[in-house]
């Protein structure tokens, strides 16, 4: 619950509450909670095989997560084994975008410095937390969507049918899956399932180990140039942008960062890459691998001699710049719109009132950030108290004011903490005597 | 509603905190962002003038549903000649402020280009009073 940057759990009858309209998907929830009460929902794997045609859409993350012996060619192969009958890196989309970033920040009026669409969360943290940054985003597709263009061009050339091709992301984090479903700037995504990669990555490795030593032909494949396959390491994005450029990682970094940038304390420079995670993708809460590890393993990857592309191979798809002026048409997304969680009401002179009514409610909270009452702050409180969704008595240091006043008897501040935290808290200290 | 800050002179590492608070009031209160900016603006130079120049200044907040007020008060030198203060570039801020990367002589003719009225009195020896307002946009 505190973890959340946007304050968007609470604490109900034992469960962890979502409120949809804050989360931005980052997943840190997810990382920290111990009894793993979250879970990042995703497509069942066997669902690939509702398509004749199954692409497996795989990040340099994926292929980082394996030790260095073990090298791309090995891990696709084992794909192709499991049930894939394509695979495509999703770098492979990042020499079109940095074209098209450059082009893009050459446009006239658009407002310095642009921030990079690349991680989701961090495009939905600003709808959230700073609408008023919305303009700053660079209004392009990541290189997942990209690539994906291409594929679905490649499928559409070769006469096969969208609802013949399944598109397979292999996702790192929650946020990219958020993406893929519900999608900011565009109407629905060319991809048609997500894996996640903590599950895809046991299944690899198994098969991995266990045809270590058995010959097997593998794929062809021609390794990505370092700068796409670093792309989504912190700093791959920042240098190859124009002018003063700036790599932030993990969200608290961020938050404090968009908090200059909002008070205009920030001049001079065109381009921020922002990411949620820290070390970036590399560090997505879907990873097995340490960050890290895997962001030292990307970057020193000793490149393979590229050897002659078999493009008419059927398992192959050509270069993606023979798409080019397909994808370029289709490379931007629509305006991001705010959604600010800040705003108390619509209505200045309701948000106002409801203010007052929040200033109020503070002066009577102990200010300690305790979490007994289920929210993770006592502002939070106060703010869901004015918006009557919960109750003064909810706060632990209220309840023995009010017990002590006589005003709240000892079974209804037992049923208050039973509303919160469930009956599994309190049933433990039922048969107990003598403490 | 009514709302006040201390500002404490000299204190660089604090200026700013201000605007900051006033900033998510505001967001809150879901005034226009083009509106929040101007006076998160304003507010800072204003908040930035006292810390460089004054010993100590308050900041006086009314806002209602059609516009800010804001009034900052302080304890200080005072301006010599308003008219020469508001030229741009002009600045009579120490060696230290400047070094400190402040006193470019911007921040009353940034606070004029970001507010509907602006009035500034001052009497040498005694301190300044800057009043400030914004309309907000519907």
């Amino acid at each position: 619950m505190n973890v959340c940057p946007t304050e968007a759990i609470r604490v109900r009858h034992g469960k962890a509450v979502l409120y949809g309209d804050r989360c931005v998907d980052c997943g840190e929830c997810f990382r920290v909670c111990p009894v793993s009460a979250i879970i990042i929902d995703h497509d069942d794997f066997n669902f690939i095989f509702d398509y004749k045609y199954r692409i497996a859409l795989v990040p340099a993350v994926f292929t980082g997560q394996f030790p260095e012996d073990v090298s791309p060619q090995q891990i696709f192969s084992v794909l192709l084994d499991l049930g894939f009958t394509h695979v495509y890196e999703v770098e492979n989309g990042t020499a079109l975008l940095q074209e098209a970033m450059n082009e893009y920040a050459d446009k006239p009026g658009i407002s310095k410095p642009l921030i990079s669409s690349f991680c989701p969360a961090i495009v939905r943290l600003i709808q959230v937390k700073f609408p008023a940054l919305v303009d700053n985003i660079l209004l392009l597709k990541p290189p997942l969507d990209i690539s994906a263009l291409h594929i679905r061009e490649e499928m559409r050339r070769k006469g096969i049918t969208n609802e013949e091709a399944g598109i397979f992301y292999i996702t790192p984090c929650a946020a990219k899956i958020a993406a893929i479903k519900d999608p900011v700037g565009e109407d629905k995504s060319p991809i048609s399932g997500v894996i996640n990669m903590d599950v895809l990555f046991n299944k690899v490795y198994r098969k991995v180990k266990t045809r270590n030593n058995q010959s097997c032909s593998l794929p062809v494949y021609t390794d990505l140039p370092a700068t796409a396959r670093c792309w989504a390491l912190t700093n791959g994005e920042a240098p190859l942008a124009k002018g003063r450029t700036l790599a932030i990682d993990e969200i608290n970094n961020v938050i404090d960062f968009l908090e200059k940038l909002e008070d205009d304390e920030i001049n001079d420079v065109d381009f921020v890459e922002l990411r949620a995670c820290d070390e970036s993708c590399a560090g997505g809460v879907l990873t097995v691998s340490n960050r890290f590890l895997t962001a030292e393993r990307l970057r020193n990857h000793k490149t393979t001699t590229p050897e002659p592309s078999d493009s008419e191979h059927p398992d192959g798809f050509r270069h993606i710049r023979e798409n080019h002026a397909e994808i370029r048409k289709n490379i931007t997304i629509e305006e991001v719109k705010p959604r600010s969680i800040m705003k108390l009401d619509d209505n200045i002179a309701e948000a106002m009132r409801k203010m007052e009514k929040v200033n109020r409610i503070m002066q009577l909270l102990p200010m300690v950030d305790c979490g007994v009452c289920g929210a993770p702050s006592c502002q939070a409180l106060a703010r869901d108290i004015a918006l009557n969704q919960a109750n003064l008595h909810d706060c632990v240091f209220i309840q023995k004011i009010l017990e002590q006043k006589g005003e709240l008897s000892l079974e209804e501040s037992i049923k208050i903490m039973q509303e919160i935290w469930g009956f599994g808290k309190t049933n433990k200290y039922r048969d107990l005597k003598g403490l | 509603m009514h709302f006040e800050f201390q500002v404490e002179g000299g204190n660089f590492s604090k200026a700013g905190t201000a605007s900051s608070q006033l900033k998510k009031i505001l967001k809150q209160l879901n005034v226009d962002s083009r509106d929040i900016k101007r006076v998160v603006v304003a507010l800072y130079e204003a908040e930035v003038n006292v810390v460089a120049h004054a010993y100590q200044g308050v900041i006086i907040i009314d806002i209602d549903t059609e516009k800010i007020r804001i009034r900052i008060e302080d304890e200080g030198p005072g301006i010599k000649d308003i008219d020469l203060a508001m030229q741009q570039g002009f600045s009579t801020a120490s060696e230290l402020v400047r070094e400190m990367g402040f006193g470019a002589g911007m921040g009353l003719p940034n606070i004029k280009n970001n507010t509907d009225e602006l009035t500034v009195t001052s009497e040498v020896g005694k301190g300044t009073n800057v009043h400030m307002l914004i309309n907000f946009s519907i």
